[in-house]
């Protein structure tokens, strides 16, 4: 099962080689790990997507406390909360397809971030599985490059 | 000794750390980015430092010596090759829950990263195998990095530190400042059990009717083998331990099972497969202790106590976890155990039928030397007091098989990484740290060739380690697997023709050997290696070359499916 977690770490050099040096060393899946800053500058967020059972998943948890730069883990997946993930894509154009181009970026509430005689480049935000089926739906009018800034996650407010 | 506030430079800073953290010892070895250090060095009277001949040496010797005090080695090593030589020993210490903390010199801040010369990323590279580890990048930073560095090595699971000094750093001055107390929000070990889960677990431990004792290093880091004791001998509890758990319950009591897994005793493995409750105490679940993890302790009800919660639901699903401090644990259970419990003679019963069924046993030739005899010998003729080293392979599962500890801190050995080499420097280490126990050495002749250097380091320190050569000319381990599961296919483990001549080789050394090929002789060579004490003594024991260590699991075995003797007797020779 996918897991979605969220760890506090100190915002050092070296914070992120840990956490996914740790992952490859005990042979754990990482689909997914996005880092930044929190509010306050010593103290980053690191949103972790892996799948395991649960037996792995309890160890995945233990092991990243066991690390010394992290403050606090949390496994989001059983808890209520947001999941967003950023899609940057860049599809080629033609006078054809531009009709259709623009009323499918509407569908996905994305936006044009750079457009040029040939290609245009959108962004779409959303949960990973929106993200998966935007790229779906937009494959066939020919994707030149894209990037995907992997999952960031937050608790829902109280 | 410096006083706060002082300006100093960075390397005054280190050794006043060492001093303030009461550092008897640094296992060193000079080179160009500690040139300051060694200068600072050149005048330091409180600390001794320990010259090796390779860095391996040293960090081995750190963990002798921290396995048979409980306080934490000190290594000091130069950048790139000298650091890198050094990761074996780290690694070691970090799968055997060791307490060392290595300094490492490295280039100028300003070259790191530009592949200078004798540059290497050593927090980088060790960043797998050690509990964790610095680069320091300000000498204001360097005081409390020191701290921590100590504080992580000993405080909960103890293991491997490395802090990283650049040159640069280590001639810089700042006004000295040490922090009494240190606080790292990321690492909080729980020591104190809770109180429910002991509860629970006395309850438990009450109403079994075959309970069992499964017990490791945890204990005797923790020390608390007297609670052990208290707690096995009040309710008629058998013991077994792993190599790192020996000695924390005495091996002569009626109680004490031996050692259990791969090369365990017969009984003790029996006793896993049919115990009721198993309670495993600062131990992980190894799987040279497993064998076929489905068919472990089927049977029973499982505690885990461990004071790290990784090593808890890690190979072993366990039925009731109690994280913490082994020595709370067992304390705490001695107060909540109720007066009655089950009776436990017909399970002690049932053991001493597997005991009798398949005993340790070897025989006793006029004309030939068995490994089992000098090891037992030497266990005779110590009384189980010696500080007992081994190296890694036949030699040392037969040490767990005849020699019997009766205290904690008696056996020093690499379990987790089974680092052949090993021995020699770590029983130097242990020297250093105990003067009032015999230190043994038991080492085979293909792991005493990859340390060898440190003889030197043992005899210009006139360190009196006893070494027991356990020589087969034989990578004696290899060679049984290879018999045993390979086809008899004996590719390059027959060091017969190549080896040198031991004795020699140490006269060679300025240490004094003896040599040994029988019980007579070899009895006689014990007792002057034990009586002698100006220096290091070998006793090349040319033991029988194609002995092989039973019981045994084949890997991957249930360890109730236990191989009692050599398959193919005509391959005895």
């Amino acid at each position: 099962m996918k897991h979605i977690i969220s760890v506090l770490v100190e915002n050092r050099f070296g914070s992120l080689n840990r956490v996914a040096a740790m992952f490859s060393a005990r042979g754990f899946n990482l689909e997914s790990i996005s880092i930044g800053e929190t509010e306050d500058p010593e103290i980053s967020r690191m949103t972790i997507v892996t799948r395991g059972d649960d037996q792995i998943i309890n160890q995945v948890l233990k092991q990243l406390n066991r690390l010394i730069d992290t403050i606090k883990v949390t496994d989001l997946t059983r808890q209520p909360h947001v999941e967003r993930e950023l899609l940057l894509m860049t599809l080629k154009l033609s006078k054809t397809t531009q009709h259709e181009i623009f009323e499918l970026i509407n569908v996905f509430k994305g936006k044009v971030v750079d457009i040029k005689q040939k290609s245009i480049t959108i962004e779409v935000i959303g949960s990973p599985d929106k993200i998966n089926t935007s790229i779906d739906i937009f494959k066939p009018y020919g994707i030149k490059e894209l990037a995907r800034s992997g999952v960031v996650a937050i608790h829902r407010g109280e | 000794m410096h006083t706060t506030g002082q300006i100093l430079n960075g390397s005054e800073i280190f050794f006043e750390c060492l001093r303030r953290e009461n550092v008897e010892y640094i296992f060193g070895y000079p080179g160009g980015s500690l040139l300051k250090v060694y200068e600072t060095l050149h005048d330091v009277e409180d600390i001794r430092h320990i010259l090796v001949r390779h860095e391996q040496g040293a960090t081995h010797m750190a963990e002798g010596y921290a396995r048979a005090t409980g306080k934490p080695g000190v290594v000091l090593v130069t950048s790139g090759p000298g650091a890198t030589n050094t990761v074996t020993g780290i690694a070691n210490a970090y799968m055997d829950s060791s307490p060392i903390v290595v300094f490492t010199g490295q280039v100028p801040s300003s070259l790191i990263g530009n592949d200078a010369f004798q540059e290497a990323d050593i927090v980088g590279i060790t960043r797998p195998i050690t509990k964790h580890n610095f680069l320091v990048k300000d000498v204001k930073e360097l005081a409390i990095t020191i701290r921590k560095a100590f504080y992580l090595a000993t405080t909960g699971r103890p293991g491997p530190v490395v802090v990283d000094m650049p040159k640069d750093v280590l001639a810089a001055t700042c006004a000295f400042e040490w922090p009494e107390t240190v606080e790292i929000r990321g690492f909080k070990p729980t020591f104190k059990c809770h109180k429910n889960q002991i509860e629970k677990a006395a309850h438990k431990i009450a109403k079994a009717k075959r309970p069992l004792l499964y017990v490791g290093g945890g204990v005797i880091t923790a020390e608390a083998s007297e609670e052990l004791r208290t707690l096995a001998i009040k309710y008629n509890i058998p013991v077994t331990m792993t190599l790192q758990g020996l000695g924390s319950f005495p091996g002569n009591h009626p109680l004490s099972m031996g050692m259990l897994g791969m090369h365990g005793t017969y009984w003790a493995n029996q006793a896993v497969n049919n115990c009721d409750l198993l309670i495993a105490v600062g131990a992980r679940f190894d799987d040279r202790v497993t064998g076929k993890i489905d068919a472990f302790a089927t049977q029973a009800y499982k505690i885990h106590n461990d004071i790290d919660p990784t090593n808890v639901d890690k190979n072993i699903k366990v039925d009731l976890p109690v994280v913490g401090d082994s020595k709370d644990f067992l304390a705490s259970l001695l107060e909540e155990m109720p007066e009655k419990t089950e009776d436990r003679e017909p399970w002690l019963a049932d053991i001493q039928k597997w005991r009798k069924k398949c005993p340790l046993s070897y025989t006793i030739e006029p004309d030939s030397l068995k490994t089992e005899f000098v090891i037992e010998e030497v266990s005779k003729q110590t009384a189980g007091n010696a500080v007992v080293v081994t190296d890694v392979g036949q030699h040392q599962m037969w040490t767990t098989q005849f020699y019997t500890f009766l205290n904690p801190r008696s056996i020093i050995s690499s379990g987790g990484l089974g680092t052949m080499g090993y021995g020699l420097p770590a029983a130097i280490g242990a020297a250093f740290g105990v003067t009032d126990r015999p230190i043994i050495l038991f080492c085979g002749d293909g792991g005493f060739m990859m340390n060898i250097q440190e003889l030197v380091t043992a005899v210009y320190s006139r360190i009196p380690i006893k070494i027991f050569l356990i020589n087969n000319s034989y990578l004696g381990m290899v060679r049984q697997w290879q018999e045993l599961f390979h086809k008899e296919k004996y590719s390059f483990t027959d060091l017969g023709d190549s080896n040198p001549d031991f004795v020699k080789l140490a006269e060679a050394f300025g240490c004094k050997a003896l040599m040994a090929d029988n019980p007579e002789n070899a009895k006689e060579a014990i007792k002057i290696a034990l009586d002698y004490n100006e220096g290091p003594v070998l006793v090349d024991c040319r033991v029988v070359r194609k002995d092989m260590v039973f019981p045994m699991v084949p890997a991957g075995g249930a360890i109730s499916d236990m191989l009692l003797a050599r398959l193919n007797p005509k391959t005895m020779v």
